[in-house]
């Protein structure tokens, strides 16, 4: 009996990334916080880098709060996503048109959203990643940290409840 | 006397919210400025949609408008002098704000203790019923 040779390392950094790509680009306030994201496996690091509209005591200087708390829902919502999507872009079976059920893919709606604000934002890159502590059918809990230069000196934190699309 | 202390202070707050980068960006402005109460708002674009779906903008712009309200409520405050800063605040978001109408938030500091102002505000679009969001939240006082 032949064994089926393991599909090319490349191909599946194609479809995982491309699929990653599609969820985000189809989001416009994801551009304009200017939000990117650094996919390893499964596990996604959101990216903000420093710009000068990010800023909001100008005196400090120092991030303005909504634009953290902007960046911490962000990563929720995608990590949020991403866990959800991920199944479709791993089952060979929905190869063919597995962009297209991304495509569809319908985003949770953010029930509601809390921010420690923790230290003061610098005027420097963050980053932030998601942890869904619990998806269940309606309703998703994530938590988000998010640091700048040392992964456990947390700049703010966030918590959110998720209502689930009804995909499928 | 009083008068003329409450005009400062309105221009203070005003000076300060007046140049923030990332207000400026989202295109926030100030309605009015009371004694622990500041109304603001910020026009709808399609730059800050955050469901492709719906055209519904995203609710970090939103928390980005509360969170700045409820800043300048904190400051307006008659017994706080000097600028402040978000200790915490949570947003529930109860329904999409209405794709292209303004939205407006109304934030009142209704308790100020020596190092924290309490604040709560709400977030609305034309149909001022029913809220789009509401928020609450702790700020430094006194810095």
């Amino acid at each position: 009996m032949k064994k089926l040779s393991p599909e090319p390392v490349a191909l599946i950094k194609k479809r995982r990334n491309e699929a990653l790509s599609q969820l985000i680009d189809s989001i416009p306030y994801i551009s304009f916080l200017g939000v990117d994201f650094d996919r390893r496996g499964d596990e996604i690091t959101a990216i903000l880098p420093f710009k000068e509209e990010l800023i909001g005591n100008p005196n400090l200087p120092a991030l303005h709060g909504g634009s953290i708390a902007a960046f911490l829902e962000i990563s929720a919502i995608i990590g949020l996503s991403w866990t959800q999507i991920w199944h479709q872009i791993e089952d060979p079976g929905l190869d063919a048109d597995s962009s297209d059920n991304v495509r569809k893919f319908t985003l949770p709606k953010t029930i509601d959203f809390s921010v420690d604000y923790l230290r003061s934002g610098l005027p420097r890159d963050s980053y932030a990643r998601a942890k869904v502590n619990r998806a269940g059918r309606r309703y998703a809990s994530v938590h988000v940290e998010a640091w700048q230069d040392n992964r456990d000196r947390l700049f703010a934190q966030g918590t959110g409840h998720f209502l689930m699309p009804l995909n499928k | 006397m009083k008068n003329i202390m409450i005009e400062k202070k309105k221009k203070a707050v005003e000076d300060f919210f007046a140049v923030l980068p990332h207000s400026i960006s989202l295109g926030m402005g100030i309605d009015f400025i009371r004694d622990g109460e500041v109304g603001m708002s910020m026009p709808y674009d399609s730059k800050l949609i955050g469901d492709p779906q719906t055209k519904v903008i995203h609710g970090g712009a939103v928390f980005a408008l509360l969170d700045t309200c409820c800043g300048a409520a904190a400051m307006s405050h008659p017994e706080q002098t000097g600028p402040t800063a978000t200790i915490d605040l949570r947003v529930d978001y109860m329904r999409p704000a209405t794709p292209s109408q303004r939205i407006k938030a109304v934030a009142t500091c209704y308790n100020l203790t020596k190092n924290v102002a309490f604040v709560r505000a709400v977030a609305l679009d034309n149909n001022e019923e029913k809220p789009v969001a509401m928020a609450a939240g702790a700020f430094v006082t006194g810095v």
